[in-house]
């Protein structure tokens, strides 16, 4: 496979998880901001914090209002992550690879692409919001579900599903970033309303705030909605589960090329130093600074993996 | 409204030239399925029969079910010059352009024999020059050609194939008439439009083929690599690797690069993606270098490699010519084959034939006046409100006279210009051109058409496919098939016998 078909993968499914993600947490925000009965302009900006769009959305906007917010998330072309602008950077990875494509996948981007281009071609109502949001997280299942039905398992679905996790992970890791304070044993209040919403918030930008209650016996506490989202092998957003799913392809291709290189030992350490940990060893060393580690341990497994498998020049 | 009658299928891209030469000022043209007001020409009997058969609302259905598939699709072609590239749908026709087995024996034949001829003429422009020698064409149309590349010269492509794939433009004016308007020698395109057609046609109208026997197209992909595989370079041992070489997603025709590349199992590449290896063509994969035999490229000579032609050039490879010329990498088409398929080389085009085949050539040229001579210059200036006059290095319907067309001012404006530069412009009378049906509202109605089959050489011999790509003017009267033009496509059926 050429580098630069293997880069497209990677970007195209990379582009589709962020948009997935990014309607989550708009999904998130617009809860909190319907619950809570005060200012919800901190938790505005809290999901543009976590979208990792702060500057740029400064740049334009005074205050973080919900509908400039939703916006700037959804609509807007100047934000190179908004759901439109990955939308079509995922659809022009997918014609950059298209000979690597099954038609049902490549059918379902476009499709995806056409689709989301309509939704958003007029600003949202607060009314719409909900089934915009449906819409987009429906439109990225019917790609998956492509993906999952008609592609070979070879190094083509290897290379995007490397995408899909090492964006995945990142998102959940700055999710829990953004919201770290909240979940410090210390500052936490046992059962207040405050940290129940935060917590909720935090579980609903995942979409694990049911599975949290189905799986856990525990009481909600912070530790062990941290615990959940960090350690818990079940949840397909965890950063334990997006490592294991990521080292897991990236040795797949070690099968097929015969060749190792670089980035799976840095990828079969960083996937060690979350199962070898517990919860209270990893507040005891600071959740900040774990998941700071995490973010850029994850980031610089991202660029080994495009020098190991020469995407560019 | 008008729009609204035709099916707007996407297509690759807009091929290269306006046929403005061809404009029709009598009202009694050919028309490929009547004559008169009730006979139907025999290949369109069944047809006729079939179509007169059909619910009227039933084909509209037919129409919008197709729109959306092939928007889904994604058959699109890009338009340059707009910020963010605009990718467009071109209409498609229903109404297939039907051609009895007779009349395409007698058009391969002659479209054959004229590949052949050129073919034999680029090989001796760049070796001997024999008929510069013996004094058939003048040397300034070779020596003053900015597509003649003198790095060509003294060397033989493997396979001793210039031209891979042409796609040879073909007018219709009457039963046996037929005129070729130009021989597209570079890299001809079009010819996904030729395959999705078909296969929308065999999707909306299963019926139909059962009923008629039309000579299948699906083949062109697989002759397409065989015929690319026969040239591969003596240093290629074993099954010779081919990859397609694309300017990239934003090129107007990227969506026939990936289609072609798609179907022939061949690799999709940019100039990035290429280096020049131990003396190989070679690209860049997940597992490093990986030798390539044979490069169907989509890129045009002057940006092929900037180490010998446009230095600017990011589209290429630094050093392919030398690869080239050591005989290590076949390219397709060959460098410096528009030498052979400009406007003031056609006008030579039946001499050229009779040189290298010893034959009278089987295909009319359109009459072509050179400027540059005084007794044409002169009938030309005398006659220029019923001539069409093309600059001679020009494409794409810049810089041309349309007479019939024109004012009195724009026609004394291009005298002066005509006089000012003679020998840069040629002039050719206007045909009456075909009609073909297309589908409108009240039911068929005539428009005129064009043709462009798609020819394959190897040194196994050579392939046409039968029927091409026929592009239609839609709009009742106009001439220009060109799809930037407000032209669309049909499906183009070439009888069983």
């Amino acid at each position: 496979m050429l580098g630069k078909t293997a880069g497209g993968l990677y970007w195209m499914f990379r582009f589709l998880e962020r948009a997935e993600n990014t309607a989550r947490l708009v999904e998130a925000g617009f809860r909190i901001a319907l619950t809570r009965s005060q200012d919800s302009s901190t938790e505005w900006e809290s999901v543009v914090t976590t979208a990792g769009v702060c500057d740029p959305f400064r740049k334009k906007h005074e205050g973080f209002t919900a509908s400039d917010v939703i916006d700037f998330l959804l609509r807007d072309k100047d934000n190179a992550s908004s759901v439109y602008s990955v939308t079509k950077s995922a659809r022009d990875n997918a014609r950059l690879v298209r000979t690597a494509l099954t038609a049902e996948v490549w059918t379902a981007v476009n499709d995806n692409w056409m689709t989301i281009q309509e939704l958003l071609k007029k600003p949202i109502k607060e009314t719409d919001l909900p089934r915009v949001l449906d819409v987009i997280r429906q439109q990225s299942a019917l790609v998956r579900g492509a993906l999952h039905g008609t592609m070979l398992r070879n190094d083509i679905y290897d290379f995007a599903r490397i995408g899909t996790f090492i964006e995945r992970a990142d998102n959940t890791a700055r999710i829990i970033d953004v919201k770290y304070y909240t979940l410090l044993p210390s500052n936490s209040f046992v059962g207040s309303s405050l940290d129940n919403v935060q917590w909720e918030t935090i579980l609903r930008s995942v979409s694990a705030h049911r599975a949290f209650r189905w799986l856990d016996e525990e009481e909600m506490t912070a530790s062990s909605v941290a615990r959940f989202l960090i350690l818990d092998r079940r949840l397909p957003r965890s950063l334990v589960f997006s490592m294991a799913t990521t080292l897991e392809n990236l040795n797949y291709l070690v099968d097929e090329y015969g060749t190792r290189h670089a980035c799976h030992d840095h990828a079969e350490q960083m996937l060690k130093n979350l199962r070898e940990r517990d919860i209270t060893s990893i507040f005891d060393e600071g959740l900040h600074e774990f998941i700071t580690g995490f973010i850029n341990d994850n980031n610089a497994l991202g660029l080994l993996i495009e020098r190991d498998y020469k995407f560019y020049g | 409204m008008t729009f609204r009658r035709f099916l707007p299928v996407l297509i690759a891209e807009p091929v290269e030239s306006v046929n403005f030469s061809i404009m029709n000022t009598k009202p009694d043209h050919f028309d490929e399925m009547r004559v008169g007001d009730t006979e139907v020409r025999p290949p369109y009997a069944s047809y006729k029969t079939w179509f007169d058969d059909q619910e009227p609302g039933r084909l509209a259905r037919k129409s919008k079910e197709a729109e959306a598939f092939f928007r889904r699709t994604g058959i699109t072609f890009n338009v340059y010059g707009q910020v963010a590239a605009e990718e467009r749908l071109i209409p498609f026709d229903l109404v297939p352009r039907i051609i009895a087995s007779r009349e395409w024996t007698k058009l391969s034949k002659g479209i054959e024999q004229r590949v052949r001829a050129i073919n034999a003429f680029l090989h001796d422009i760049y070796n001997r020059q024999e008929i510069l020698r013996a004094g058939r064409i003048p040397i300034d149309l070779i020596a003053k050609n900015a597509a003649f590349l003198p790095q060509m010269m003294g060397f033989s492509p493997p396979g001793g194939v210039y031209t891979h794939i042409v796609g040879t433009d073909i007018v219709r004016t009457g039963e046996d008439d037929f005129f070729v308007l130009e021989d597209n020698a570079r890299t001809p395109s079009g010819v996904s439009y030729m395959l999705e057609n078909r296969e929308t046609m065999l999707q909306m109208f299963p019926e139909l083929f059962s009923r008629i026997k039309v000579q299948p197209v699906s083949d062109y992909p697989k002759n397409l690599r065989r015929s690319l595989a026969a040239c591969a370079p003596k240093s290629c041992n074993g099954k010779p690797v081919i990859a397609v070489l694309t300017p990239g997603i934003f090129n107007s025709a990227y969506y026939e690069h990936s289609f072609l590349a798609d179907q022939m199992g061949a690799e999709l590449v940019e100039g990035h993606d290429l280096r020049v290896v131990d003396g190989h063509i070679a690209m860049r994969t997940t597992q490093g270098y990986k030798q390539i035999d044979v490069l169907y490229r989509r890129v045009d000579d002057e940006y092929l490699d900037p180490l010998t032609f446009n230095p600017n050039s990011m589209l290429g490879v630094p050093g392919i010519m030398d690869v080239y010329r050591a005989g290590n990498i076949t390219i397709a088409n060959a460098p410096g084959t528009g030498v052979a398929d400009d406007k003031a080389i056609y006008s030579y085009m039946p001499d050229i034939v009779e040189f290298y085949t010893g034959e009278k050539a089987i295909l009319k040229n359109v009459e072509t006046f050179r400027c540059g001579e005084p007794d044409s210059l002169k009938y030309v200036l005398d006659n220029l409100a019923d001539l069409v006059v093309k600059e001679v290095h020009g494409s794409g319907g810049y810089g041309m006279l349309v007479g019939p067309a024109a004012s009195k001012k724009e026609l004394s404006d291009f005298a002066d210009k005509l006089s000012a530069r003679p020998g840069n412009y040629i002039a050719q009378p206007t045909l009456s051109l075909s009609t073909v049906p297309i589908m409108v509202k009240k039911g068929l109605a005539p428009r005129h058409v064009d043709l462009r089959p798609y020819v394959l050489v190897s040194p196994d011999g050579i392939n046409i496919t039968p029927g091409g790509l026929t592009r239609v003017a839609l709009t009742e009267g106009s001439l220009v098939v060109n799809s930037s033009q407000g032209g669309g496509t049909k499906d183009t059926w070439v009888l069983e016998d």
